[in-house]
């Protein structure tokens, strides 16, 4: 059965569990990926079906669980590795921006380092403190590494092996309050390119650019929009580094009007990047200045006040309308 | 005589029988020097600063196939590694390179554990193992590639198996016990190195990678070149105990040897490599020695220490002692220290002629190995980049 319905968890869990199967070289990495099956029970299983010796339970330290990844990577494993939160990264971001990152070019490319580096981030799940930041634009501002995040089920399958594939280290981002959410997997389907944009719905008055878990929203914001008559197209970007300017160029030419939306902190925010960009592209096709909805630039509140710091449904609808007045 | 950090370990007290102990540690009083001090840390010790070779029980098994030959290339190895570290200093003060840091007093630690290592184990250095790499073959003109600044590495590490220079300091001791798991994963018999300094011992990665190296009992000898000062900083602003003890706290045999004694590093190593091999898991190996020098060419020393600390240090030259030794208690003539003078000026020569003749890398190196993959940003600036450079062309056609 090649098409499965199955959240986004599963899928990810699926895709390690094929990607362990197909490569000798792939390990599993993190902490509680083992028995436990991770926080999110996204390694459920594998452990069990593959050994302590490819899923691997590591010491409570990140810096240490990416540091020894390289090495392995360097000794041609290809290691997966879990950082358990968005905010956990911290301690490993020396090792991930200092090594990771520039190995390949020190070694004049002599040398690869195909690290993946998981990373369930987000908000929206009523945690505490350090669980659920966005920090991908920290990331993709670091030469040398590649960042992703799915928004649904079939990337989150296809797109995590085409980054374990990958010979660049990928900083995987998974929008872990859509863990749940169910869709289509089609494990026998040719997958697109792991750096291209998607259309997730046609629409011809204002573009919605998002990623990630704001693309379920955007999604949502467009249905709304249309029961007021406004045509919304949704373009899933799906790569953060790089981004498929391409893609977004020709939407925004097709209907003059962007809104960048995501969690992060609209503040040198990637949306800043796409708005940019959009205007040195395509000036003379906008009708309205480029817009961004995101997280203000403040810490991530207490659970309490989350849905008034992240864009949900009126305040991606309120852009779109500030959009159209111009 | 040795002193073991995990007195209370199997695999310690499996390495140096109490026995043993006991009647290396009667040797050992009767050496000078660092040794003697009374109420600090013994050294293991092999060759006294006089040099006077002393029995060791426990490490002499190490080094018995070292000839008055072998004695001989190892004494060779220290003084090619000066001379070419005194030619880069050199060129760094005549503005060929940006900046230099000198091994100056630190080539017995580094040609004692370089020469201790296999063809096929793997070497993760910081920045100042010259000497290790002239041990593992790595043609010491390609470490002033990123001095000169044409490149940030530029050697193939897999070629030696010495991997690039780390910057960031302790971040190679977690790629050291990553790639010693990956040996381990291989069912290969194959030993990292870490090497790292004193100042390095304070880092966080480090303590993680003994966590790991133990927890996985990963084939891994930790090298900490204690020079006793990391920049301006002594190393008691470093640590409360000696740093080889940190040793016992993971649960791994740590030993303290004198830095300057190229055979007794070689032996201490040579111990530390055969328990990786057998599957005993990491050592941690302090080389309690001195860096003569500046931290790098851009410090000065003469702020931060006294000139009797030196002035102490020096009496304790690794190049000399075994040069004491050479010439008193083995056959070799003058023409053998002749001949290797003439060499090491060769090598400095060459070092200059390379180093001069080092080309400024193409401009479009900057975005080249950036992803081994390619990537789209990459692409469309270096496009853009190409694009005006070319308009300089234009201009001056």
């Amino acid at each position: 059965m090649a098409v499965q319905k199955l959240p986004i968890a599963k899928a990810i869990n699926e895709s390690l569990r094929t990607a362990l199967e197909s490569d000798p070289k792939v390990l599993v990495m993190g902490e509680d990926v083992g028995k436990l099956g991770g926080v999110f029970r996204v390694t459920d299983g594998l452990q069990k079906d593959f050994g302590e010796d490819r899923v691997i339970d590591t010491p409570l330290a990140e810096s240490g669980i990416v540091g020894t990844a390289i090495g392995l990577a360097l000794r041609g494993y290809r290691p997966v590795v879990e950082i358990q939160f968005d905010g956990f990264v911290f301690p490993a971001y020396d090792q991930i921006v200092t090594q990771l990152a520039k190995m390949h070019a020190r070694a004049l490319g002599k040398v690869k380092v195909p690290v993946v580096v998981r990373i369930p981030y987000g908000g929206g799940i009523g945690a505490v403190e350090h669980h659920s930041e966005s920090p991908e634009a920290l990331f993709a501002h670091v030469a040398g590494l590649k960042v992703v995040t799915p928004s649904n089920s079939s990337d989150a399958y296809w797109m995590l092996q085409q980054a374990i594939q990958s010979d660049d280290p990928v900083i995987f981002f998974e929008p872990k309050r859509r863990y749940w959410d169910k869709g289509e997997v089609d494990t026998e389907a040719v997958p697109g390119d792991l750096h291209k944009a998607v259309v997730a719905r046609e629409g011809t008055d204002v573009t919605l650019v998002a990623y990630g878990p704001m693309v379920k929203v955007c999604l949502e914001a467009a249905a709304a929009a249309q029961e007021e008559g406004k045509s919304i197209e949704v373009l899933d970007l799906r790569s953060i580094s790089p981004v498929d300017f391409d893609a977004v160029q020709r939407s925004a030419e097709k209907t003059r009007r962007v809104v960048v939306v995501h969690e992060a902190p609209v503040f040198l925010g990637s949306g800043a990047e796409i708005a940019a960009r959009i205007t040195e592209r395509c000036f003379y096709h906008l009708e309205a200045p480029v817009l961004r909805v995101g997280g203000y630039h403040a810490p991530y509140p207490p659970a309490r006040l989350e849905e008034e710091y992240l864009p949900g449904l009126d305040r991606v609808l309120d852009a779109v309308d500030r959009s159209l007045a111009y | 005589m040795t002193v073991d950090s995990a007195d209370s370990t199997a695999a310690a007290q499996e390495a140096q029988p109490p026995r043993k102990r006991a009647a290396a540690k009667k040797s050992a009083k009767k050496s000078t020097g660092t040794t003697a001090a009374k109420g600090r840390p013994e050294l293991v010790q092999l060759m006294t600063p006089e040099g006077k070779r002393v029995k060791n029980a426990a490490y002499d098994k190490y080094v018995t196939d070292i000839t008055d030959d072998a004695l001989r290339d190892l004494y060779r190895d220290m003084v090619m590694a000066r001379r070419f570290d005194a030619e880069a200093v050199t060129l760094q003060r005549q503005g060929e390179l940006g900046l230099w840091p000198s091994l100056l007093g630190q080539e017995a630690a580094q040609v004692g554990s370089g020469r201790a290592t296999r063809e096929d184990d793997y070497v993760f250095p910081t920045y100042r193992e010259h000497g290790v790499a002239w041990c593992r073959g790595v043609d010491p003109t390609k470490l002033l590639g990123m001095f000169r600044g044409v490149n940030n590495g530029g050697w193939d590490p897999n070629s030696n198996n010495f991997q690039l220079y780390t910057i960031v300091i302790g971040s190679q001791a977690l790629h050291a016990t990553g790639y010693a798991m990956g040996v381990a994963k291989d069912g290969a018999d194959s030993a990292v190195v870490a090497y790292f300094g004193d100042g390095a011992s304070s880092q966080g990665d480090v303590a993680e990678a003994f966590t790991f190296s133990a927890v996985y009992n990963a084939p891994v000898v930790f090298f900490c070149q204690n020079n006793q000062w990391a920049i301006s900083e002594p190393t008691e602003k470093q640590t409360r105990v000696p740093l080889y003890q940190r040793a016992q706290g993971y649960g791994f045999p740590g030993v303290r040897v004198d830095g300057n004694d190229v055979l007794a590093v070689l032996a201490v190593t040579r111990w530390a490599l055969e328990r990786a091999r057998n599957g005993e898991g990491p050592t941690l190996v302090e080389a309690f020695t001195y860096r003569m020098g500046a931290h790098t060419t851009s410090d000065d020393p003469t702020k931060y220490r006294a000139d009797e600390e030196r002035a102490s240090w020096e009496a304790k030259d690794p190049i000399l002692r075994l040069r004491t030794y050479l010439e008193a208690q083995t056959d070799t003539d003058e023409g053998f220290f002749a001949e290797l003078d003439a060499e090491a000026e060769a090598l400095g020569k060459r070092v200059r002629d390379a180093v001069r003749a080092m080309p400024d890398p193409d401009h479009m190196a900057i975005f080249e190995n950036v992803y081994a993959d390619g990537h789209a940003l990459v692409d469309e600036e270096r496009a853009q980049f190409a694009a005006y450079q070319a308009s300089f062309a234009e201009e001056g056609a």
